[in-house]
């Protein structure tokens, strides 16, 4: 295995949800002060070298130049900090750029995270919000909505494998009891196969229950070098892998619409740095937008061949006690979608597995963790892979 | 609030073509919906790989040569995917619940877009389809005309 890249050594997260009279500054101090507190040999006042935060839409709050703004609440008016724009993959995007500042040897100690704030928009509002990610041209100026997207890879997915609408719910239901064991998931509960499947059409096949939620939340990470983790913590968790690569804007302009290209090249960048293999992940947090995109992940980051997603879900692989569980934290579909917020929280899920803080929902002898995050319909994706 | 008919037109007047200073209609998009709105669907080719740019480029990403033809698409192909949207955004509320879908047309480039059946229930990946023009009630940075695609 790879020396590592980089080391967690605190992480916090908001409550995600529906987050009244919080802004976005205010949410994200939330997330800073669990990662401040719960390192206490970390003087962050002066440790903090830089800030990486995430974030998609500003027009929500009539905010941009959201680095200064985060900087400032969290006491910390003065560090360098930029903002990243990559759709849902924003605080991905952060984390990665506060590996490589880390590997560059410029700062020794970096705040990442990313934050978002949406329920207090009408929820048409948001929709139209988010579908920014894709294409204006062709797709969104036709008529495609983001979920009329993912839908179309769900119905090619369908019509080569032979895939099923009852294997999208299945993953709704997987998620959704994972995210009734997380006290910080928007959505507390556990959901029937058939409420799944008898729930509003938004874009066939994709129902409302294969839809993740449109929610408040923020992320934070503190990064190091590996070799002064200890210095702070007893256990550090080590970032031993990254990868990112991008898709066409248009999904229409794809070779193959079954697959999410930019994944599969992103998770053989972070595998090969990390010298692993796909077999070796105990646990991952994957991007489950809606319900396909975890069925495309699982064949894109190599859990199972290409087509065999469907099997996957319906052989129980990835529950809490598979061979390889995934979204144990409730992903996108229960824990919700804070946008901005979504890459570096799971990271902070996978924090918490392999530093055994998951309580009810925790992946036994969790050593080896794995997180993707993709924006829009898979244009931008980014891998992580850590180790405790 | 972003609504397409709150957005304003760039350059002007959109059925005055944009031109290179060879005064050839210059690769852009807004020039494939003025083409549009002749009811015409046209792409370009590389005159050096044959590459088809749809929509077109400012150059060839394939090659990088910046001799680019346009010509004119038969506007027929056969369905790769679709959906059927349900829940819409603001300027498409009148027309739902309606289709769309990726057309792979017979020049080999893919093409999305609204589809329009006499019966839905005749919508299956590997149809058949033409193109067609409409005019809408709004307009975006593109213009008021829209390809869709309809039974042959
Ligand atoms: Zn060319």
């Amino acid at each position: 295995m790879q020396k590592p890249l980089a080391a967690i050594i605190s992480a916090g997260l908001s409550k995600f949800g529906r987050l009244d009279g919080m802004s976005l500054r205010e949410i994200f101090a939330v997330a800073a002060k669990e990662a401040f507190d719960s390192c206490p040999n970390l003087n962050y006042k002066e440790d903090i070298k830089a800030i990486f935060i995430g974030h998609m839409i500003e027009s929500s709050e009539h905010q941009c130049h959201t680095g200064p703004l985060i900087g400032d609440w969290v006491g910390l008016p003065n560090t360098p900090s930029l903002r990243f724009e990559s759709a849902c993959a924003s605080s991905g995007a952060a984390l990665r750029s506060g590996v490589m500042a880390i590997m560059s040897g410029l700062f020794d100690i970096v705040m990442v995270g990313g934050v978002e704030r949406l329920t207090h928009l009408k929820t048409s509002e948001a929709t139209e919000y988010l579908s920014l990610s894709a294409d204006y041209a062709l797709e969104q100026w036709n008529g495609f909505t983001f979920p009329a997207l993912f839908a179309s890879m769900a119905k090619a997915h369908m019509h080569k494998y032979r895939t099923k609408e009852e294997h999208f719910a299945m993953v709704a239901v997987k998620n959704h009891s994972c995210g009734a064991k997380n006290p910080k998931a928007h959505l507390q509960k556990e959901i029937t196969l058939d409420k799944v499947m008898s729930s509003k059409v938004i874009a066939s096949p994709l129902k409302l229950y294969d839809c993740s939620l449109i929610s408040d939340g923020a992320s934070c990470l503190i990064l190091t070098k590996p070799e002064l983790a200890r210095k702070f913590t007893d256990s550090p968790v080590y970032i031993i892998g990254t990868g990112q690569a991008s898709d066409t804007i248009g999904i229409y302009e794809r070779d193959d619409l079954t697959k999410l290209n930019a994944s599969i090249l992103a998770a053989k960048q972070a595998y090969k740095m990390a010298d692993i293999s796909p077999k070796e992940v105990n646990l991952a947090e994957v991007h489950d937008c809606f319900t396909v995109a975890e069925i495309l992940a699982y064949e894109a980051l190599g859990f199972c061949k290409p087509g065999e997603g469907g099997n996957m879900i319906e052989n129980q692989e990835t529950c809490l006690d598979g061979c390889i569980p995934v979204n144990m934290s409730g992903g996108l579909k229960s824990k919700g979608h804070p946008v901005g917020a979504t890459g570096a929280a799971q990271a902070y899920e996978i924090f918490l597995q392999l530093t055994a803080q998951a309580d009810k929902r925790q992946v036994s002898d969790a050593r080896i963790g794995l997180s993707h995050n993709i924006g829009g319909t898979g244009s931008t994706a980014i891998v992580h892979i850590y180790k405790r | 609030m972003v609504e397409s008919s709150k957005i304003s037109t760039v350059g002007g007047d959109l059925n005055d073509f944009t031109r290179n200073e060879a005064g050839e209609i210059s690769p852009t998009i807004e020039n494939f919906f003025r083409y549009c709105s002749e009811r015409k669907l046209m792409a370009v080719r590389c005159e050096q790989c044959e590459t088809i740019h749809l929509p077109p480029r400012p150059f060839c990403s394939k090659c990088y040569s910046s001799n680019l033809e346009w010509f004119k698409l038969k506007g027929k192909g056969k369905l790769l995917t679709y959906s059927i949207v349900h829940v819409p955004p603001p300027q498409f509320e009148t027309i739902a619940p309606y289709a769309v879908g990726v057309v792979k047309l017979e020049e080999g480039v893919n093409l999305p877009g609204v589809i329009k059946l006499k019966d839905m229930k005749n919508l299956n990946i590997g149809i058949e389809l033409i193109v067609d023009f409409e005019t809408l009630p709004f307009e975006s940075w593109l213009g008021r005309t829209r390809y869709y695609f309809k039974e042959p």
